[in-house]
């Protein structure tokens, strides 16, 4: 650095050191009243130090639930959520890398057209149209179902447009070189253009797990049945269901089992994360 | 619009590429957005099909700006909204900086404060709930030791801070990356010279660093506003659920409420008519943005 301040940079270590703590403190919190018994949450403040219930909650929570105050068995939930993490990161991967390439290796007529109507969808978020697409979906009889919930978020205009600009950076050269040996489009696409995307696939896909998985309003208007609840929006019923206070032990190891995949997945991708995210995002 | 130099020549085949994506995008976004928009202008008929939908004209909206709990949602939206953008860019920013002084510990700092990131709004807000549980929660029990007593449930102010907090928190990492890389790129030339001539740590932050961070930070900006309007919905229907007495009734949830508790369509399609009307405005402001700073 410019200069030598040892002030500054224990000053500056003290300010992180309280900004982890702050970012570390829910998820502590959280942790520690997962291991509690129940007893311990009808009075007096939550405790700091783990209790001796840990196991017995998260057994309880993943096979069992307790049915009378609104949590089914988070083990099915859990499972459902990942399905629906998967086919929405799978879906968005595929199609928007198909239709960068035809956007960017073919001329077409219709073709700004095509890239506006993708480009839409940027604009228009689940939020902002709840009430007709869930019509459209009830429509089409995709309630209940594994399709319902990922097919209409597979639409994405933030993957195609990341595809596009790496594939504007890749050289022409390559391209004419394939040509000149006979390659069609599609070999081109298989054996040159998608090796070539490989980084760029896997840093989209962190960023798209954790999206699919977070996702909450959307299964919580498609699903009335219990088998097809996903964890993230199940959270919620635990906690608003019943009439009495909700069983705080038992929802905070849900909470500690919801967040754990998307969070595994950022610490062990987070070359990754970081490039998918600054990346896809300008 | 750029393709490349030489391209394929093919009568079929980029429609076959683009069709599933524009399949999906025709029947889960345009079609839907239309029929909001078509909605938004008819006066729904009854379930028994006695009285069919009639055309109102923009009385749907009308009637939502004469609303006194829709112009609620509109300020308690605005209070929402600057309030998390703040809090979540000011603290980011703080780190960030603070981050980028570190050597060794850069990277350490950095995982822990990004993981955030992967918590969904509505698992943020349960978290924080809890925190600020009146009851057992150990904040409000801190607050108690210096004479605040706190109470979400009743106090419109309390479950303001407790919404702008966990929507905040979640977002943090998130800008904490963008004004990192972006710190990253300022050239260390400067800030030596500018060292050299004798400028202390804060005058060059301030003249230096923070103006050539602008571009990071009219990016978050309008990011976090459009996650503080749009992305919070979790936040708030996993807590306060709008609540107590509409003072965290933000727009999303009330296009929602009016939409699927209510079954008001007319003015819930006004409502969603208006949301897109924001987040086009914010998009191609975020476009034109971009498109300038490219030519920097």
């Amino acid at each position: 650095m410019v200069e030598n301040d040892r002030w500054g940079i224990f000053f500056a270590h003290l300010v992180l050191i309280l900004g982890v703590a702050l970012v570390v403190f829910p998820v502590y919190i959280a942790v520690i009243a997962s291991t509690h018994p129940s007893g311990t949450f009808v009075r007096g403040v939550m405790p700091l130090l783990p209790g001796p219930n840990a196991l017995e909650n998260y057994r309880t929570v993943i096979f069992e639930g307790r049915s009378r105050a609104g949590t089914p068995p988070i083990g099915g939930m859990l499972w459902n959520s990942f399905v629906m993490a998967m086919a929405i990161t799978v879906g968005k991967l595929s199609i928007s890398i198909l239709s960068a390439f035809a956007i960017v290796y073919f001329r077409f007529p219709f073709r700004m057209f095509f890239f506006w109507v993708i480009f839409l969808t940027l604009m228009l978020p689940v939020e902002v149209r709840i009430v007709p697409t869930f019509q459209v979906v009830a429509d089409l009889g995709m309630l209940n179902s594994f399709a319902g919930l990922s097919i209409p978020l597979i639409a994405s205009a933030t993957a195609t447009f990341l595809f596009r600009q790496f594939f504007m950076t890749v050289p022409e050269e390559l391209m004419e070189a394939a040509r000149v040996d006979g390659a069609g489009p599609l070999k081109f696409f298989k054996d040159i253009l998608l090796p070539l995307s490989i980084t760029n696939i896997a840093a989209l896909f962190v960023i798209m797990f954790i999206y699919g998985w977070n996702q909450y309003l959307w299964p919580l208007l498609i699903t009335t049945d219990p088998e097809y609840y996903t964890i993230v929006m199940g959270i919620q019923r635990m906690v608003t269901g019943g009439d009495s206070e909700p069983l705080w032990h038992l929802v905070m190891a849900t909470v500690v089992l919801a967040a754990l995949p998307p969070i595994l997945v950022i610490l062990f991708m987070q070359r990754l994360f970081v490039k998918g995210l600054t990346e896809t995002e300008k | 619009m750029q393709t490349k130099r030489s391209t394929f020549r093919n009568g079929w085949l980029p429609y076959a590429l683009l069709a599933p994506q524009i399949i999906i995008t025709l029947i889960f976004f345009v079609w839907p957005a239309s029929q909001a928009l078509m909605q938004s202008v008819y006066r729904q008929g009854d379930a028994f099909g006695v009285r069919p939908p009639t055309f109102v004209g923009l009385r749907n909206f009308a009637m939502l700006f004469d609303d006194s709990l829709y112009l609620n949602s509109l300020k308690v939206t605005l209070y929402f909204s600057v309030g998390t953008t703040v809090l979540s860019m000011g603290l980011a920013l703080l780190f960030a900086v603070m981050v980028n002084r570190m050597i060794r510990s850069k990277d350490t700092y950095t995982t822990f404060l990004v993981w955030p990131y992967a918590i969904a709004p509505a698992i943020a807000g349960v978290l924080w709930w809890f925190i600020f549980n009146p009851n057992i929660g150990i904040l409000p029990y801190v607050l108690n030791g210096i004479g605040y007593d706190w109470n979400h449930r009743s106090s419109s102010s309390d479950a303001m801070i407790l919404v702008i907090v966990a929507a905040a928190w979640k977002q943090i990492s998130y800008n904490f990356l963008f004004f990192l890389a972006g710190l990253q790129s300022i050239p260390q030339s400067l800030l030596e010279a500018a060292a050299i001539d004798g400028a202390s740590r804060m005058k060059r932050f301030w003249t230096i660093v923070f103006p050539l961070l602008s571009p990071v930070t009219f990016f978050l900006l309008v990011v976090n506003i459009v996650y503080a309007m749009f992305d919070t919905f979790g936040v708030i229907h996993a807590t306060t659920e709008g609540g107590p007495a509409q003072a965290t009734n933000i727009l999303v949830y009330k296009v929602f409420r009016d939409g699927f508790v209510n079954l008001n369509m007319g003015s819930s399609a006004a409502q969603s008519v208006i949301l897109m009307g924001i987040v086009i405005i914010l998009t191609v402001i975020q476009f034109r943005y971009i498109e300038r700073r490219v030519n920097y």
